[in-house]
């Protein structure tokens, strides 16, 4: 299943900012569906990792306590503006998505 | 002649080369597997000596924890860490009453700076402890959250 990955980038004197929102349920597995009354199976991103070209700038372990639609934001410096950043997830039921766009 | 032979020294030696350097001057982080056993961890002490593996923790003031003192809904607490302290290559989130007290684990390229931003479940009014590596050595800072709404339902 394809999920969106939306990130905003902005570079100040090489420094650059990202934002990112990902969309997925974050499920703790600890819900209860209120119409079938059971409880909703766990389902949450476990990793992410933030590449800067082909270089890791920052790798995110998660539990099941990161809200849903999950929200990140970090800063690296040694930016230019047109360098790619890419961003990969992967969730405890195997799913995984990632997205690259160009810092700007 | 020439341009064929330019092309095949770049996609043989040269690219071994290149890799090598490349290798030498990258500073070191690769993906490493999650720590399953802290981030199943049911106690904050236990959760603390799976990912720090006991090693001491000395209190600091010179991380900050942005969060508000009193949140609403417990299921999206925006929160902010960022420290002063030199090269922190990881930064530790723990909510000290949720199910599971750790939640999320940063490691950080010697690029980025010590900050982090995201948001949260918090299931019950708790302590919330940042703890960040800086130089090989540990600090945590904590502050209390109040919840009105339990955000792990």
């Amino acid at each position: 299943m394809a999920r969106d990955i939306k990130i905003r980038t902005r570079i100040t004197d090489g420094v650059a900012t990202i934002r990112c929102i990902i969309r997925h349920p974050m499920e703790t597995g600890f819900r209860v569906d209120s119409e079938t009354g059971k409880p909703v199976p766990a389902h949450f991103i476990e990793q992410l990792c933030c590449y800067h070209g082909d270089e890791l700038v920052l790798q995110c372990d998660w539990s099941r306590a990161v809200s849903k639609n999950p929200y990140l934001s970090f800063r690296f410096s040694g930016a230019q503006s047109g360098d790619i950043i890419r961003i990969a997830w992967v969730d405890n039921l195997g799913e995984e998505s990632s997205k690259e766009v160009k810092l700007q | 002649m020439q341009r064929r032979y330019f092309i095949k020294l770049l996609a043989g030696t040269g690219a071994v080369m290149m890799s090598g350097l490349d290798l030498l001057l990258r500073p070191l982080l690769a993906v490493t597997a999650r720590n399953k056993p802290a981030f199943s961890a049911s106690k904050l002490d236990e959760a603390m000596l799976q990912i720090f593996d006991g090693e001491p923790i000395t209190a600091s003031d010179a991380i900050a924890i942005g969060v508000h003192d009193l949140v609403e809904n417990g299921a999206v607490v925006p929160v902010k860490i960022s420290s002063s302290l030199p090269d922190v290559d990881t930064i530790s989130i723990f909510v000290e009453k949720n199910p599971n007290p750790l939640i999320a684990h940063f490691k950080l390229n010697p690029r980025c700076e010590a900050f982090v931003a995201t948001r949260i479940k918090i299931q019950f009014p708790s302590d919330l402890m940042a703890v960040v590596r800086s130089g090989g050595k540990l600090y945590k800072t904590t502050k209390f959250v109040e919840v009105v709404e339990g955000g792990c339902g």
